[in-house]
């Protein structure tokens, strides 16, 4: 399941439901994202995240598929927010239910990968000098690149 | 057809969505590109690096060579930064 919102979401509730009544599943994997206060060595005050309405869910809804395909998966959820976020947010939430916890968390890894470079979403940073829109790193490329080659990251670039 | 910009491409083309007509020899995304680029000094500054710019068409992720015709919804964007 996907959702984009602008408002936070309830990780125990969520994560919760993922497996609610599902006795096959062994393990739950969650990442979530939040928003921090610092962009390099410059302060944040706040981030606003605009996106393209209909391409992200169809986006986020064919990455699901994907992970769905290559992973034995009980259950997934992927739920990216929008709009002015402030520092200590919540920004996005993946959770994959599985019956190992291998795929769990390989699944898991693979959607964030993969969002983070699919999902049409932009943030634009609130610091003293003004706001300025986030570039893409080259690092967030490689690490769901190596989904395609099945060779891991170097460990340095993939590093948050 | 209808062009939508985002993120940054949105403040340099003055512009978040608009309605246009291109000639009728615009039959790739690269022409359209190169087209869009004539459309004024904003448009222009927005394209001037395409290494710099992603484009959906029908909201799919499309390459240069990709063909556009009338009625499409195509997209100019950034590389993505979200998660």
């Amino acid at each position: 399941m996907i959702r984009v919102q602008q408002e936070d979401f309830d990780v125990g509730a969520e994560v919760a439901a993922l497996s609610a009544g599902n006795h096959a599943v062994g393990g739950v994997a969650v990442f979530i994202g939040v928003v921090r206060d610092m962009a390099g060595d410059e302060a944040i005050g706040a981030m606003t995240l605009e996106h393209y309405p209909g391409m992200t869910e169809r986006m986020l809804n064919s990455i699901e598929a994907e992970a769905r395909e290559r992973w034995p998966l009980e259950a997934s959820l992927i739920i990216h927010r929008f709009g002015r976020l402030q520092p200590g947010e919540r920004i996005v939430l993946v959770a994959t239910a599985s019956a190992h916890r291998h795929a769990a968390f390989e699944a898991c890894e693979f959607l964030v990968d993969w969002l983070k470079t699919k999902a049409p979403f932009w943030k634009l940073e609130e610091t003293a000098a003004g706001a300025k829109w986030v570039e893409a790193r080259s690092s967030d490329d490689q690490a769901a690149a190596r989904w395609h080659t099945g060779s891991k990251p170097d460990a340095s670039d993939a590093a948050e | 057809m209808k062009l939508l910009y985002f993120a940054w491409l949105k403040a340099k083309t003055g512009v978040a969505e608009e309605e246009l007509t291109p000639p009728p020899e615009v039959a790739t995304v690269a022409d359209l590109l190169a087209w869009l680029a004539t459309r004024g000094p904003g448009h222009a500054a927005a394209l001037a690096d395409l290494s710099a710019l992603r484009v959906a068409v029908n909201q799919e992720y499309a390459k240069p060579g990709d063909p556009v015709r009338p009625g499409d919804e195509v997209a100019l964007f950034p590389p993505v930064t979200g998660g």
